[in-house]
């Protein structure tokens, strides 16, 4: 017999405590802690952040705590706590000329200005598992084994490191980075929905908080022939920068913090037009923390959707502005792809019922037409409309 | 305690939670909302672009209703919250638990005590008044969207009225299969003017859309899109003259309470496959059984072995 599904708010509250539990895992195991994922998963915080769109490492921290290590629950989770906060003012535009670098590194010039710098990186790691990791407390792995050199110091802060795009752009090798006419402010996709047709601004603030697979797969694929780019990275880079608030009161900015961002800026030739000398064009991005990986394929994509604009007529995926835009989003995408976990069997039902009668309808006309040409079969042939008549 | 007295507490289950402001969005994004609602009632049934924001609820999920419902609920509303028009699906019960927490107000299960109500594919059965409002959660909000899928493209086409390639699309199905083969987020022309999308009701629910009584708000969360159907409004149903709309048909009638008139869920009742009908409307079919109807297979037995187990 039947009887209708109750106890669903039961079934909920268990299910917080199961998930408590999972979480939580072995109780003989110490519990982590805020402090050791912010600082001993820095890669992690920097990921949450960024798509999080929230720089707070804490929070960061937490979230991934609370997600039991799941990236995107750890995004959602920072991005629905954003909602609750008020929006104070804009922050001045950062220069990332003047940042404090820990890492910078250009694939276009044997050297630049200010020098290559790897700083920390896992480029040139050989990827086998550092068993002497599993030792606790051994707390630089087995590289310190080998090093005989202390750690060196990170680069000094006055040491000019000048963009290598700067460096380009003084002789026009490379379009101007000019500030519009009249200094527009850019949208706040947070604030204000996604209108169409996107500028700039607007797409390169989508692609910020965008998910890093979707970046970096469509990104991937530019390179493999679905749209034409041909980049150079002309400069990745990577350190703290100061963030100045502008205070009405002051009058004048003051600093607020220091952010780690990541900047890569792509090149990539393009051959001129009836107008235009051949010069080389931009992809740029920009993600919250280190997040080298995102950044570069963010400046590969955004350099993919100005195709249109520099007249090159991609008809790619990574080409086309609409597409990138509307399906770059993890939590949008997340919640759409897993909503199919709930109930559809109000929609499931007048679909069974439809395909029941058109099943119906069928299996007379199918026998009929077994029985080839004998007499004429009873059933007539679907009603075709005499006319169309539009409402 | 049994169903039916379960059903007359109209209380929330989880205390309000003074962390969170009135309604979890702030004054000023609850005004932005409104802003766009005023609009969306000025212009039945075209999409207003809003600022949707991240809720603590997954996009897809119904973050479109929560934010409107949000907007525009207030501390004398009573509210109601149904997925497929049920009371008692987990998501329906989330979303009540939400609100409960971050208002306070107190929720029914009962459409004539509601003043809001909330929903995900199905209008109650129960007929809505006028100072109701339906709160409909909308996956996906434009009707041109499988036949074009540029927002562009169909933003023009929807504001010179082109809706000719909707009208083929119907006329394909009957060439197909000898009828229109859309059997729920059937497309609709609002106020003789924009094509809508009624979110996934099943095409059943569409003539309640009509000239309803209550105000009909629609949110769209991803999408970020909010649209509505205006008291009295009229909601025309596509169709053709040889091809009338029409809406879903049982042979048989709800296995609980007898009703004919309601949408009926199929509930598979064994591994042998053997079927039941029953009212997708929880709230219509236990007020009928409370009124002492009966259908093929519950009787007044039943009926109370089921209110023990609840």
């Amino acid at each position: 017999m039947y009887v209708a599904v109750k106890g669903g708010e039961r079934a909920i509250l268990n299910s917080y405590r199961r998930l408590d539990a999972y979480r939580r895992g072995n109780v003989a195991v110490p519990e982590l802690t805020l402090a050791q994922i912010r600082e001993q998963m820095p890669l992690a915080i920097s990921r949450v952040m960024a798509e999080g769109s929230l720089y707070d490492p804490h929070l960061a921290a937490l979230a991934l705590k609370q997600a039991a290590g799941d990236q995107v629950e750890a995004i959602f989770l920072l991005r629905a706590y954003r909602t609750t906060l008020a929006r104070f003012g804009y922050t001045q535009p950062i220069d990332t000329g003047a940042m404090r670098l820990q890492r910078r590194i250009s694939s276009t010039f044997k050297d630049v200005p200010g020098g290559q710098v790897l700083g920390p990186t896992y480029d040139y790691t050989q990827r086998l598992l550092d068993f002497s990791l599993e030792i606790e407390g051994n707390v630089e792995g087995s590289a310190a084994a080998e090093a005989t050199v202390p750690t060196p110091p990170a680069p000094q802060p006055d040491t000019a490191m000048p963009r290598v795009t700067s460096l380009l752009e003084a002789e026009s090798l490379v379009e101007a980075d000019a500030i519009p006419a009249g200094d527009p402010a850019p949208p706040d996709l947070t604030r204000e929905p996604l209108t169409l047709p996107a500028g700039r601004a607007a797409r390169l603030q989508n692609l910020a908080r965008a998910d890093e697979g979707f970046l970096l797969s469509m990104g991937y694929s530019t390179q493999r022939g679905y749209g034409n780019t041909h980049p150079f990275a002309a400069e990745i880079r990577y350190g703290t920068t100061e963030v100045e608030l502008f205070v009405e009161e002051l009058g004048f900015a003051v600093t607020i913090g220091e952010i780690e961002v990541t900047e890569c800026q792509m090149v990539s030739q393009f051959a001129g037009s009836a107008n235009e000398a051949p010069r080389f064009t931009r992809g740029y991005g920009l993600v919250f923390g280190y997040g080298e990986r995102k950044a570069m394929s963010m400046a590969l994509v955004d350099r993919a959707m100005r195709a249109e604009e520099l007249g090159e007529g991609g008809d790619a995926p990574a080409n086309d502005i609409e597409f990138m835009l509307y399906h770059s989003d993890n939590v949008e995408a997340s919640g759409f792809v897993q909503h199919l976990k709930l109930p559809h069997y109000v929609d499931f039902q007048a679909n069974l019922e439809l395909l029941r009668r058109l099943r119906a309808e069928q299996a007379p006309q199918e026998g009929a037409t077994a029985s080839a040409n004998a007499a004429t079969p009873d059933t007539s042939p679907a009603p075709q409309p005499q006319e169309e008549t539009l409402a | 305690m049994s169903q039916f007295s379960d059903r007359e507490a109209a209380t929330t289950t989880v205390a309000r939670d003074d962390h969170y402001n009135f309604g979890y969005l702030d004054e000023s994004t609850k005004r932005m909302l409104r802003r766009a609602l005023l609009k969306a009632v000025a212009i039945p049934g075209y999409q207003v672009p809003f600022g949707s924001r991240e809720m603590p609820l997954p996009y897809g999920w119904g973050t479109g209703g929560i934010q409107v419902t949000a907007a525009i609920i207030g501390t004398r509303d009573v509210l109601k919250v149904i997925d497929q028009g049920s009371d008692d699906t987990t998501n329906a019960i989330n979303i009540r638990r939400f609100f409960g927490r971050v208002t306070g107000v107190p929720t029914t299960e009962r459409t004539a005590e509601a003043t809001i109500v909330q929903t995900r594919h199905r209008v109650p059965e129960t007929p809505l008044r006028a100072g109701q409002v339906m709160v409909f959660q909308v996956p996906i909000p434009e009707p041109l969207r499988w036949l074009e899928s540029s927002e562009a493209e169909t933003r023009t086409m929807h504001a010179l009225a082109e809706y000719g390639a909707m009208h083929v699309k119907l006329y394909e199905d009957i060439a197909h299969h000898g009828h229109i083969a859309t059997t729920y987020d059937y497309p609709v022309i609002v106020n003789q003017r924009y094509m809508m999308r009624p979110s996934p009701i099943p095409k059943f629910d569409n003539p309640k859309l009509h000239n309803n009584p209550a105000l009909m708000l629609f949110g769209a969360g991803r999408e970020k899109r909010v649209y509505a159907v205006p008291p009295y409004t009229s909601v025309k149903s596509l169709d053709f003259v040889d091809h009338p709309f029409t809406v879903e048909k049982w042979a048989s009638c709800c296995a609980q309470c007898g009703a004919t008139d309601s949408y009926l869920d199929e509930i598979i009742t064994d591994d042998a496959g053997t079927r039941m009908f029953v009212c997708s409307d929880t709230e219509y079919c236990a007020d009928r059984r409370a009124a002492g109807h009966t259908g093929t297979n519950a009787t007044a037995d039943t009926i109370a072995k089921e209110g023990a187990a609840a």
